[in-house]
């Protein structure tokens, strides 16, 4: 029952919105009510945005993981011009504030390097940018929490360093990180919400233009809540799953 | 039992010298290791026994002399080290098996991945070392299902499934509960008896008598005596053996 609290928030949300516990404001549900035929066509509009929120912190979070484990064996390496490459790397793209780098990637990129990118791309780029720095320093500490004697036993085997990491030292460290990369999903998952500066119509994109057309923002920014709340607990819900699947595969008791 | 061996060394360790920082851990080591020949290094705690036999499979690095591994020099050739490691299979105190993958997983990655072998023949092969080693109805398990008996049979098997021309031995039974040093001790005899060329970093010296060709004592990074068994434990020629010898002997 440790989910309890956590189905219990929307509920009562919900109940003291309804119930007109902000003063004297008058709610209007119906804008977003499945009962009401204009509360229909609005979610059926607010969802329309659904795609380009998955597509875009799907893309994002291959692209970050990718050059996030990348990172992470740059900043592990004896040699110092990668090791300083990653330090550079991390420290730099992790003080770049997502807004920033969100409106710097799709203004800024065509006016430097003259790359013209569509929204969606320009979207991808930046979250994958400065989720890898922080998921780069996820790795990076569980690489470094697995025993030397793992690196030795493969050494002696004979397993070049390539072989080394894929078969011995990542799966067990990607298994150490998951509740932090799972974390990094969720957040990632979120902050796609920024994108919609840059006119990629998804679902945060999708509110405000109907917060333009029907007034009514208190309402409409709720059910966008409720929108993050389901696909964050489908994250949260598959990385459980993938942990427990994951820790049975060792230490199963004799 | 000394077995036949043949006259050429396969190991050369040419003064050798090591440091840990400003430690010097090995001193002037010069040793020979025939073909077959069974040496057990002993000697107290930080005395760089275990060190040296790290050099050998370039776990560490000397600082100074030579060591050629059946020909092969050990310096920053990256071939000249493949083709060293791949001869020499190295067992640890703590075991280090790899806990996310089974007992014949254990066995087939190198082979597989390093060798080149087909799944097939390297499962054939794990299969038939660990018979070798007592232990086939185990294939399946994780390293964490079985007892550090069993673990460490694992670990010698998995370093045989290379088909290594020397095995390295260190402190194989110093984490193992008592009941279960024999059962280590018993297949590194089979192997012995077979006549594999090992160097055996250990303290248990009932199997040294049984065992070794050649008995190493090292004390302060030195070697300070070596010599067949039988002089080695009658006649120990330096006090500082003696003391070490006796201190050992009388539990």
């Amino acid at each position: 029952m440790r989910t309890f609290p956590l189905r219990c928030a929307p509920v009562l949300l919900v109940a003291s919105l309804a119930a007109g516990c902000g003063g004297g404001y008058t709610w209007g549900w119906y804008v977003v009510s499945p009962w009401a035929s204009k509360g229909q066509g609005n979610i059926a509009f607010l969802l329309s945005g659904l795609g380009w929120t998955v597509a875009l912190a799907a893309c994002a979070i291959a692209v970050s993981v990718v050059l996030g484990l990348l990172v992470a064996l740059m900043g592990l390496s004896r040699n110092r011009l990668a090791s300083g490459a990653n330090r550079v790397y991390v420290e730099a793209l992790r003080s770049i504030p997502m807004l920033v780098m969100v409106l710097w990637v799709f203004y800024g990129l065509p006016v430097v390097i003259g790359l013209k990118l569509d929204v969606f791309s320009a979207g991808v780029i930046a979250l994958a940018l400065c989720d890898s720095a922080f998921e780069a320093e996820i790795f990076r500490a569980g690489i470094q929490s697995i025993d030397r004697g793992q690196h030795e036993a493969a050494d002696t085997l004979g397993l070049g360093f390539a072989d080394k990491m894929r078969f011995i030292i990542l799966p067990q460290a990607i298994r150490r990180v998951l509740p932090p990369l799972g974390n990094q999903f969720v957040y990632m998952l979120k902050t796609s919400s920024l994108v919609s500066v840059i006119g990629l119509a998804e679902l945060t994109r999708k509110a405000n233009e109907l917060v333009v057309t029907e007034y009514r923002p208190l309402e409409i920014y709720t059910a966008l809540i409720f929108e993050y709340l389901v696909l964050i607990l489908v994250v949260s819900w598959g990385v459980r799953r993938l942990e427990r699947k994951m820790a049975a595969a060792d230490y199963r008791p004799a | 039992m000394p077995q036949t061996q043949t006259g050429e060394p396969i190991i050369r360790i040419e003064a050798v010298d090591k440091w840990f920082d400003g430690f010097h851990v090995l001193r002037n080591i010069n040793l020979s290791v025939r073909g077959s020949e069974k040496l057990v290094i002993c000697g107290p705690s930080g005395s760089g026994k275990s060190t040296l036999i790290r050099c050998l499979c370039r776990l560490e690095r000397h600082q100074r002399g030579r060591i050629v591994v059946d020909g092969f020099e050990l310096n920053d050739e990256t071939r000249n080290l493949a083709a060293v490691r791949s001869e020499v299979g190295m067992v640890f105190q703590s075991f280090n098996l790899f806990p996310h993958l089974s007992v014949l997983q254990n066995l087939t990655l190198a082979p597989i991945r390093v060798r080149g072998m087909a799944p097939k023949d390297a499962e054939a092969l794990a299969m038939e070392l660990l018979e070798r080693v007592r232990i086939p109805e185990q294939a399946r398990k994780y390293p964490a299902q079985l007892s550090g008996g069993q673990q460490q049979r694992v670990a010698i098997a998995r370093s045989l499934a290379m088909r290594p021309r020397i095995m390295l031995f260190d402190e194989p039974t110093s984490a193992l509960d008592p009941e279960m040093i024999n059962e280590v001790l018993e297949v590194m005899e089979g192997l012995a008896r077979e006549g594999m060329t090992m160097l055996c970093v250990t303290h248990e010296m009932g199997f040294a008598r049984r065992v070794a060709d050649t008995m190493v004592f090292m004390d302060h990074g030195e070697i300070v005596e070596s010599g067949p068994p039988a002089r080695f434990f009658e006649q120990p020629a330096t006090e500082r053996c003696r003391a070490f010898l006796s201190q050992i002997l009388s539990h």
